[in-house]
């Protein structure tokens, strides 16, 4: 789904059946310094959707909106099709887990999961609740007595998890609630805390500025930037079509090369329904695809247009004949193994990463290959949606891209 | 998070009733007509007052500078010989209220002297002096114990000498602490009724108590008040900017840094030793062996200990309410303050303090006065002593339940609220639980430093109610030693605890 698709929601398209979280319109500011902007967000009953953007693009400003512990200036979130945006926090029936889960330090593992049962829950109903909870975060029994502060870290999120679902909430947002955890921790609690929203079909928010987890973890991943929502999709769908260059290197290592379309073929590829180019790249004739969603761009776009072609690593593969270049570095990982291979002609090298592969030799001439088809960004900058800014990227990222983001 | 209307308002509500005596004091202060007013406040008396107060607080002011500033020096940057055990003996007679100690030096001359008295100008400036420069003294040790010793390192580096360093670095580094030390002290040192009293020294404070106790001056006592308002008011001002500019000062920290260097002493080890243990020891010795002995003779005494009952229990009770309602009137107003206070709840909060800094016969005055002209019915009944009590005592209950409120997490209320807790049972079964030991601790400082309590007690108790503080007062003022003094050292005991808990605090940053 690109951003006209979004633009679709306004048109009362919502479908009351399936729809559980509706947000349209949605702007908050702290002062002058608008925070976000013109937000829709719809999540549909039993999914999980990740919204992920750098620290700082009100991603947790968001999240509080929905939980309602921030007002909106304007627009309006909407819970089973019912306007809640004045209702306040305790009265939505949306479970919060905090970063650091939050649990109560005054109360046991027990008192911490019973929180929030109804006041007249009869006490052995009460017992029965947290057994059948503290089963369901695979926790055992004497893990009930026990304080916030003797639970490892792990431990604490799926207790917190725990007391979320206690009262069987319409819907969970979960706030950034693995960056606590150090990284083996942090990978088998995410598939446990997965597999337990999977049984019980809960409704979930992430939120997280983990690109890699919000691809793991969700069944529709939102991008958010400087407080505006940039793309919302499929996991699949926002990592291979990513709507601007941001958008491409947020997600992910891209590449990018300078490229003009030729010719536009005939059909859609593979049942895509973005408009389908040849185009001349430095790595010789490449399939793009146009995700950008102005139609003004769409018009504007010729035989001829230049602009940026975004490849994933993956997609360069070494081959027999194809475009040569020269290995200036490699770095084997194990798993993977990544190059940066400098093309003739080419100002930046290109990084590709290879499965199953032995570092290459520094020095050594290859041949390279494209597999699947990119993406085609104009270079012309009327188009405000997907602005083609120049790249940058920041240390921090580059540093979150040595996990393999594709397996 | 957004704190919800009703606690403001109560926070608003509860703290406005606290301060009623001072603001009362306003309202008596615009009442009067301004001729009237000009000429008590110019008069001869007023100058002479003035003359006597301010020399008093000066002189004391300084003494205390070179005690504490020296002590503090000698504890944390000498290798002297038994500096922790001089570290907590020079804090010791914070114990000691103010009052105590005039009857303990009183009484101790009339063992010595008996014939002569212990009286006047020079012997208030020793008494006060040796129970005040511990306010001093114990802010310049943390703040020395404090100083980044990289700074230190860097101006030796620099080619400074040690004894350079410590004028140029750190002395510049502690003089934050320095500065809101003496004017703390000040600020005590006028406050005080029940030494210059006892001592018969003629100061603002015991005028305003006289025009009291006389019944007849009343407007004289509100004029003589604006006057210590003002003096206080200026003094906190000059402290709260000394305060912000410091804190610039004492960022710098950070785990595992460097001893600060030590001097050596050596062969003037001797003479420092005497110089700095007799100041200390005369402090503590001459009051407390002086307690000692009448104590022994007064428990002698038929009835004696019935009494000491009955005035133990009455203390307890009156302290019990006061620390009761001042708590409670804290804990909205540091909840407030804790999560996203405005401008009106930092303006309450200095209110607080001003009114905790004013002498305490100013707001008994106030106290009296509205009894009478507003409240008669209450006039003379534990609630307009409480009330006295609360006003005074307000930011000594908010300093521990606000720094626990800060302590608890506001994403718990959150938490509490996404789990179905409405805002206000949220506080209840999550923020009050977590903030428990502050409060109690809030609560035992306000109960023990009100027991110690003398000016707006005296002005205040309902006929014939007798606590520790005005069994002493009535028994000093008849010379009579050795019943007074039981009451005497019971009052140091009390005062012991949450001086106790400030030394153990400060061993702490010094070992």
């Amino acid at each position: 789904m690109t951003a006209t698709d979004i633009d679709a929601t306004d048109t009362g398209i919502t479908d009351t059946d399936t729809t559980m979280l509706q947000v349209s319109g949605v702007e908050v500011r702290f002062g002058d310094q608008p925070v976000l902007h013109d937000i829709d967000l719809r999540v549909k009953a039993g999914t999980t959707t990740a919204i992920v953007g750098p620290s700082g693009s009100g991603k947790t400003s968001l999240l509080r909106v929905i939980a309602g512990f921030l007002a909106p200036e304007h627009g309006e979130v909407r819970l089973h099709g019912a306007d809640v945006t004045e209702v306040p926090a305790h009265r939505r029936s949306i479970g919060l887990v905090a970063q650091d889960g939050a649990l109560f330090p005054h109360l046991d593992v027990a008192g911490n999961i019973a929180f929030g049962l109804p006041r007249g829950t009869p006490r052995r109903e009460r017992r029965r609740r947290v057994a059948e909870l503290l089963e369901l975060v695979s926790l055992t029994g004497d893990h009930a007595s026990r304080r916030p502060d003797q639970l490892s870290g792990g431990q604490r999120q799926r207790v917190a998890l725990a007391r979320a679902l206690a009262r069987q909430p319409e819907m969970i947002l979960l706030d950034e609630p693995f960056s606590a955890l150090d990284a083996g921790l942090r990978e088998s609690t995410r598939q446990a805390i997965r597999e337990i929203l999977r049984i019980t079909g809960t409704t979930t928010i992430l939120v997280t500025h983990d690109q890699d987890e919000a691809l793991s973890f969700a069944d529709q991943v939102a991008v958010l930037k400087d407080g505006r929502l940039r793309q919302i999709g499929a996991p699949e769908e926002v990592y291979t079509r990513p709507c601007d260059v941001e958008t491409a290197q947020f997600l992910g290592d891209a590449v990018l090369l300078p490229g003009q379309l030729t010719s536009q073929l005939p059909e859609p590829l593979s049942g895509q329904a973005g408009a389908v180019w040849d185009s001349s790249t430095p790595l010789g004739s490449v399939n793009v695809e146009l995700v950008c969603p102005n139609l003004a761009i769409a018009h504007r776009t010729a035989s001829g247009s230049t602009g940026q072609v975004m490849l994933r690593p993956e997609q360069i593969t070494l081959s027999e004949e194809g475009v040569a270049g020269t290995v200036l570095s490699s770095q084997y990982f194990g798993h993977d193994t990544t190059a940066l291979v400098q093309l003739e002609g080419v100002e930046s090298p290109l990084r590709l990463r290879q499965l199953n592969a032995v570092p290459l030799t520094p020095g050594t001439q290859v041949h390279l290959a494209v597999q699947g088809a990119g993406v085609f960004y104009p270079a012309f900058t009327e188009c405000h949606a997907c602005s083609a800014r120049p790249a940058r990227v920041s240390i921090e990222r580059r540093g979150a891209t040595l996990m393999p983001s594709f397996l | 998070m957004a704190v919800p209307l009703w606690l403001r308002a109560a926070a608003v509500l509860a703290t406005l009733v606290a301060l009623l005596p001072l603001f009362y004091l306003v309202i008596r202060l615009a009442q009067f007509p301004l001729p009237d007013f000009l000429d008590t406040v110019f008069s001869a008396r007023s100058a002479r007052l003035a003359y006597t107060s301010l020399t008093l607080t000066f002189t004391v002011t300084v003494l205390c500078l070179v005690l504490g500033v020296g002590l503090a020096f000698l504890v944390t940057r000498t290798q002297l010989p038994g500096r922790l055990i001089l570290g907590v003996a020079a804090a010791l007679p914070l114990a000691v209220p103010s009052y105590v100690a005039a009857f303990g030096w009183q009484s101790m001359n009339a063992l010595i002297n008996p014939g002569t008295s212990f009286e006047g100008f020079l012997a208030a400036a020793i008494v006060i002096t040796s129970v005040t420069y511990p306010y001093i003294y114990l802010p310049v040790v943390a703040a020395l114990v404090s100083v980044d010793p990289a700074q230190e390192e860097a101006a030796r580096a620099l080619g400074r000498g040690p004894i350079d360093t410590f004028f140029s670095v750190t002395v510049r580094q502690a003089a934050p602490a320095i500065t809101a030390g003496t004017l703390l002290c000040a600020i005590y040192v006028i406050a005080d009724f029940g030494a210059v009293s006892i001592l018969r020294v003629d100061t603002f404070t015991r005028a305003v108590f006289t025009s009291f106790s006389m019944g007849f001056d009343r407007l004289g006592g509100v004029a003589l008040s604006s006057i210590l308002l003002v003096f206080t008011l200026c003094l906190l001002i000059l402290e709260g900017r000394v305060r912000r500019t410091g804190t610039r000062y004492s960022t710098m920290s950070g785990e595992g840094r460097a001893r600060p260097a030590r001097f050596q002493i050596g062969r003037w080890t001797l003479p420092i030793l005497a110089l700095a243990w007799t100041p200390v020891l005369v402090a503590l010795m001459v009051p407390l062996s002086a307690l000692l002995v009448w104590s022994l003779r007064g428990v002698s005494r038929p009835g004696s200990l019935a009494e000491i009952g009955s005035a133990l229990l009455n203390s307890l009770w009156a302290a019990g309410l006061a620390a009761l309602a001042t708590t409670a009137i804290a804990i909205p107003l540091a909840l407030w303050l804790a999560r996203r206070p405005s401008k009106l709840a930092r303006l309450l909060e200095r209110t607080a303090y001003l009114a905790h800094s004013l002498p305490g016969v100013v707001i008994g005055l106030s106290v009296v006065m509205l009894g009478i002209a507003v409240l008669p019915a209450l006039y003379q009944t534990m609630w307009m002593l409480t009330l006295a009590y609360c006003a005074l005592m307000l930011p000594l209950a908010l300093g521990p339940v606000l720094a626990s409120a800060l302590s608890a997490p506001p994403e718990l209320e959150e938490a509490a609220q996404s789990l179905g807790s409405s805002p206000g049972v949220g506080y209840l079964r999550v923020t009050l639980p977590l903030m428990l030991p502050g409060i109690l601790s809030g609560a035992l400082l306000v109960l023990l430093t009100t027991i110690k309590e003398l000016p707006a007690t005296l002005m205040l108790r309902p006929t014939g109610f007798d606590t520790l503080a005005t069994r002493l007062w009535t028994y000093t003022g008849g010379e009579s030693y050795a019943a007074a003094a039981p009451f005497a050292a019971l009052l140091v005991l009390v005062a012991a605890v949450p001086a106790w808990m400030m030394i153990s605090r400060l061993l702490k940053e010094v070992r």
